[in-house]
């Protein structure tokens, strides 16, 4: 009987036990987020975002269309 | 009899000659005059983008010819791009690195840095992918 009790009085020990460590987990998780939350600053840039256009045209492309080009420079040298 | 021939011959010539000029006419079209003068006097210049620029701030008459060209070469550069299975950008900048090249000594051309200069005996300063 005293070995059933002390048995029960253990196990709820053990109980609160696991549960204050689960809580003491969660706020070392939510201090630790709060804490962080200061490091990490995000903020819009002042300047508009410029996206160059000028990387979608490769040297490769430039060579093949070359001829074309100097054909249309001199087909229509009015308006080059 | 003969005579009526020989003018008739005669005029044959003429027609012909008439027809040759008509015919070669739009073959050898050249710059407008007024165009041609604003390229000399610096006051426009060639973009590494194909297109025009103005190096000064425009006069309404400089302005108006600038645009009208440009339209004309982005209609140029799209249907040779349709041939071409290119962009419109990719065959404009094509065409862009070989004006510049074409660029007359005291005419105007920008860099790729975005600077006007003036092209002289030397190679003029182009984009690296220019061929």
């Amino acid at each position: 009987m005293l070995y059933q009790t002390s048995q029960l009085t253990d196990r709820t020990y053990g109980a609160i036990h696991h549960n204050m460590r689960s809580l003491t987990t969660a706020g070392l998780i939510f201090g630790a987020l709060i804490g962080f939350s200061g490091c990490v600053q995000v903020t819009a840039p002042d300047k508009p975002i410029v996206i160059n256009l000028n990387i979608n045209i490769k040297q490769e492309v430039v060579y093949r269309l070359d001829g074309d080009a100097k054909d249309l420079i001199n087909e229509e040298a009015d308006i080059f | 009899m003969f005579d009526y021939m020989k003018k008739n011959k005669a005029l044959a010539v003429v027609g012909g000659l008439v027809l040759t000029a008509a015919v070669a006419v739009p073959a050898i079209a050249q710059r407008d005059p007024a165009y041609a003068a604003a390229r000399a006097s610096g006051a426009i210049g060639e973009k590494p983008d194909g297109y025009l620029g103005y190096v000064t701030s425009p006069s309404p008459a400089i302005k108006a010819l600038v645009e009208d060209i440009n339209i004309k070469r982005k209609a140029a550069y799209t249907r040779k791009a349709q041939e071409t299975n290119s962009t419109v950008e990719q065959f404009a900048f094509t065409s862009g690195c070989n004006l510049i090249m074409r660029t007359a000594p005291g005419e105007k051309y920008q860099t790729p840095a975005g600077t006007w200069n003036t092209r002289d005996a030397s190679d003029p300063v182009r984009d690296p992918r220019c061929p």
